[in-house]
């Protein structure tokens, strides 16, 4: 039940810098702890985020143990014209989730 | 009969030391956990898209249409929506339950209602799914009024509770009431010590990267005074769980809250 939070604003005019806020549900498994009777406990974490608007990418970062469980991934963007803005999450165990958000820009 | 009076003195100072004040916390000076947090974190409350804790809210959701259990029904086949029928209800447990002749919580009652209508097995205390469930129904309380503890029959179990939070225990030998009602606007080892209100759960702990549920605090808290935890759904917990709600009472209800 893996669910994506998304906050890109609804509108914007032409040239704006905007904030584009993302946040994924992951627990995330760092790869360094062991179970009580010695096992690793194999690594399950988010290696993978990229941010693309209208097919093109404006946005991509490789994630690494210990960044966190649930990543808030950020950015800014310059509002260029109106389109989809389409992420996707890529990660250990064969993990893939992707999200959408529209803007309008005048 | 100098002498004697130093000790006399001596003796007043050790023992305001020692006793727990049991003075309770003025209304105008009681502040919920999110008065104590830095800036950051009370953004990333404030901000439904940057709070970890609507995540279990939408799941919460999801699930509160699922058809589940022998009876083939959802919560919402007998609820509706939640926004009108739920609305109020997290602000109002834990609550006597008739059949059991004790108080329920919001856990326990999601549990009791998978029981007996849905025919479902009942979902394990800090499984995703409760916590969910709790979280969608809870929020949907958001910014009401707390009013736990209205019911009279509550009365003997409050004051069990209460009990509880003045009793010492453990190898630190500490009262919930020595941090919570006489120490709270120190730190302890960096950290502000609260008041103790549960406005917000179940909620978002930064520590453990995850939501979890007004019990499963308690019993971190019972452990941090090195005593033996009550298991989770233990009716002490619940009226530990009552009795601070009722100390609660007319702060308004945060969840899904953000704490560090």
């Amino acid at each position: 039940m893996a669910s994506a939070l998304i906050n890109v604003p609804k509108t914007a005019k032409r040239g704006d810098i905007i904030e584009v806020k993302t946040l994924m549900s992951h627990i995330m498994e760092p790869g360094y702890r062991h179970t009580a009777s010695g096992q690793m406990v194999p690594r399950d974490i988010i290696t993978s985020f990229t941010c693309r608007f209208n097919g093109t990418e404006i946005f991509r970062t490789d994630l690494f143990p210990a960044i966190a469980a649930n990543p808030f991934i950020t950015f800014f963007t310059r509002a260029t014209g109106s389109g989809k803005f389409e992420f996707e999450w890529i990660g250990d165990n064969g993990f893939s989730e992707t999200a959408s958000a529209s803007i309008s820009v005048e | 009969m100098r002498f004697g009076r130093v000790i006399a003195i001596a003796t007043l100072v050790a023992a305001d030391l020692v006793s727990v004040r049991a003075a309770e916390i003025p209304q105008a000076e009681r502040r919920s956990g999110y008065g104590f947090m830095t800036a950051d974190t009370k953004v990333m409350q404030d901000d439904d898209t940057a709070n970890p804790g609507m995540l279990w809210v939408l799941d919460g959701e999801a699930l509160w249409k699922r058809k589940l259990g022998a009876a083939d029904k959802a919560c919402a086949d007998c609820h509706n929506d939640a926004r009108a029928s739920m609305k109020g209800v997290a602000a109002r447990y834990p609550a006597f339950d008739k059949a059991l002749g004790r108080p329920v919580d919001l856990e326990q009652r999601i549990n009791l209602c998978r029981a007996n209508h849905q025919q479902a097995t009942p979902l394990a205390y800090e499984s995703r799914d409760l916590l969910a469930l709790t979280a969608f129904v809870a929020q949907q309380s958001r910014g009401i009024a707390i009013e736990t503890g209205g019911d009279p029959q509550l009365e003997p179990f409050i004051a069990k509770g209460r009990e509880l939070f003045m009793q010492r225990q453990g190898q630190l030998n500490l009262g919930c009431g020595n941090c919570h009602d006489d120490n709270w606007d120190k730190r302890l080892a960096g950290s502000a010590i609260t008041q103790a209100h549960p406005t917000g759960y179940p909620l978002y702990r930064l520590e453990w990267q995850s939501m979890g549920s007004l019990q499963r605090r308690l019993r971190a808290c019972i452990t941090g005074i090195r005593a033996q935890a009550y298991d989770y759904g233990a009716p002490e917990l619940v009226e530990l769980e009552l009795y601070l709600m009722s100390r609660a009472r007319g702060m308004p209800v945060e969840t899904p809250a953000v704490r560090p």
